[in-house]
């Protein structure tokens, strides 16, 4: 697809109609490039599947805790399984721009008429459409595995679209850092602090249940398990409607904290180019 | 005969101490080694501490069982990273000028051994400390300890011979995946969280047969005083050494093959 040629044509028509055409072009290669590259997806898969069936096995004794949520662990850690999809988008939207700038994409998209937020919003497309995929395989296999949602059928679109949402919200961080740094390695360079974002929560109890006071303290001031508690909800308690609306809050402050970093780092960018 | 002294010794010697000298000029290389046992360590003994508290956990101390289980993930990891280090010499020329100066050429397996080993010496007297200072127990005597000691070394050996085995054959950094994933997977499917008898499913049949469950059940009776089927966990460190040491020279060999 001519992008650029695509981006001209919608540039020379009215404003709104043109950002929406180049951020459909854009969006489309996202996709494209998404679903042409398993290896994008397939690691976003498998890691976060693998550690489910681990946990799932080796925490079942946990459920025997006087005040634990559920009597499957399965279905308690699938909040934390979500959660680890949606880093994996961070990495993934970072590296496609990072990839991007590297391979000289970035510089010919510069010569169009293309306006900052329509790069931004098509390049979120893909992270939209692999945190979808996410969704669906995490919660067909997990079901088929013995999971059970709580919420019923009505609480499978709430899933999907916390899980697009949080996917985007970390996809626009990780589009800010590849922008910043135009380096794929140096975007892989943030995977462990996500990784003790991740760790450092309530993934793997519920809070009430962490008896060391430093680590409830850090697992309460940590933003993910807020979302992490969310996710869970669904499937766990059914409809928790202060679980959902703190976990859509912070997706949402973690979305326009994104957004605002990419769209910094796009302008500091172009500045540089 | 001193075996320092010999060719392969001093050609060990020379390429262990320049990798040390390489992570010492660099901290970058070796802070993941350090603060990942660290983190995994603060995550499962902070984070999980409630699981003692299932019925029929019977281990006294789940900061002491924590600490063991992250003593011998970082004896493993310390074999990894070698890996690592090795794949980078390859990809940057340095491995091939030492294939063509060497005599012994198995003296740089014997080399990278020695610096991983001197890593995860560095990683353990860390995690010790924390572990210590933040409420994990010893109550296996002197003896227990050194046996602990001697299966964390033998591991981290069989990890390091692994590790180069797999470096020699693809002499990239992109096969860090492939260098990473096997150790994942042997350390996520022995008893992690809980002991054997509390895991459900098919992790409970996969850690009935993964060579580190009997490393790490041993290491974890030591350390309490109750030494239990110490000789099947030294066995079967003994045995991984064996695959592995066949492992690490065929590598060798398609490194030199390959020029």
């Amino acid at each position: 697809m001519n992008v650029a040629a695509a981006t001209l044509r919608a540039g020379l028509g009215g404003v709104n109609v043109g950002t929406l055409t180049q951020v459909g072009y854009l969006a489309r290669r996202s996709i494209t490039r998404t679903v042409r590259q398993p290896i994008l997806i397939i690691p976003s898969l498998v890691f976060p599947l693998f550690l489910l069936a681990v946990n799932s096995s080796g925490l079942e004794a946990a459920t025997l805790l006087p005040g634990f949520p559920t009597d499957s662990y399965l279905t308690f850690a699938l909040g934390l399984t979500f959660m680890q999809g949606a880093l994996f988008a961070t990495m993934g939207a970072g590296q496609s721009i990072a990839g991007d700038i590297q391979h000289g994409f970035f510089n010919r998209l510069q010569l169009t008429p293309l306006r900052g937020p329509a790069l931004i919003a098509g390049q979120l497309a893909g992270v939209t459409l692999q945190g979808l995929i996410q969704g669906g395989a995490y919660l067909i296999i997990a079901l088929a595995f013995g999971a059970h949602l709580e919420a019923g059928p009505a609480g499978v679109p709430v899933l999907f679209a916390l899980s697009a949402l949080v996917g985007v919200a970390f996809g626009s961080l990780g589009l800010a850092i590849g922008l910043r740094t135009g380096n794929g390695e140096a975007v892989q360079g943030v995977f462990p602090l996500m990784f003790v974002l991740l760790f450092l929560s309530s993934g793997a109890l519920p809070r009430d249940l962490i008896e060391n006071d430093w680590f409830q303290f850090v697992a309460t001031i940590n933003p993910v398990s807020y979302l992490i508690e969310g996710f869970r909800s669904l499937f766990v308690t059914g409809w928790d409607g202060e679980a959902l609306a703190l976990a859509f809050g912070v997706a949402l402050a973690v979305l326009a904290f994104g957004m605002w970093a990419a769209t910094a780092a796009l302008r500091g960018r172009m500045e540089r180019t | 005969m001193n075996p320092f002294t010999t060719r392969f010794g001093r050609a060990a010697r020379s390429i262990a101490w320049r990798q040390l000298r390489v992570m010492v000029s660099k901290p970058a290389l070796i802070l993941p080694s350090v603060i990942f046992p660290l983190f995994f360590f603060a995550a499962f003994a902070g984070g999980l501490s409630a699981v003692s508290e299932a019925p029929n956990f019977d281990y006294p101390n789940y900061t002491t069982f924590q600490y063991v289980f992250v003593l011998m993930q970082s004896a493993i990891f310390g074999g990894v990273f070698t890996g690592f280090a090795i794949a980078s010499d390859f990809e940057l020329g340095f491995a091939r000028r030492m294939l063509l100066a060497t005599h012994s050429r198995s003296a740089l397996i014997g080399g990278y051994a020695m610096a991983a080993l001197a890593r995860a010496l560095l990683v353990w007297v860390v995690v010790t400390v924390v572990a210590l200072a933040t409420g994990a127990e010893i109550a296996g005597s002197v003896g227990d300890l050194l046996e602990i000691l001697v299966i964390a070394v033998m591991l981290n050996f069989a990890a390091t011979l692994f590790a180069s085995g797999m470096a020699m054959r693809f002499r990239t950094l992109q096969a860090a995946p492939l260098i990473q994933l096997p150790a994942f997977l042997i350390i996520m499917t022995a008893p992690v969280y809980v002991p054997r008898d509390l895991i459900e499913g098919w992790v409970a049949t996969v850690a009935t047969v993964n060579p580190m469950t009997a490393t790490l059940e041993a290491a974890r009776n030591l350390i309490i005083g109750a030494p239990a089927e110490t000789l099947l966990a030294l066995g079967v460190a003994a045995g991984l050494i064996a695959v592995t040491i066949n492992w690490a020279r065929t590598g060798l060999r398609r490194a030199e093959a390959a020029g």
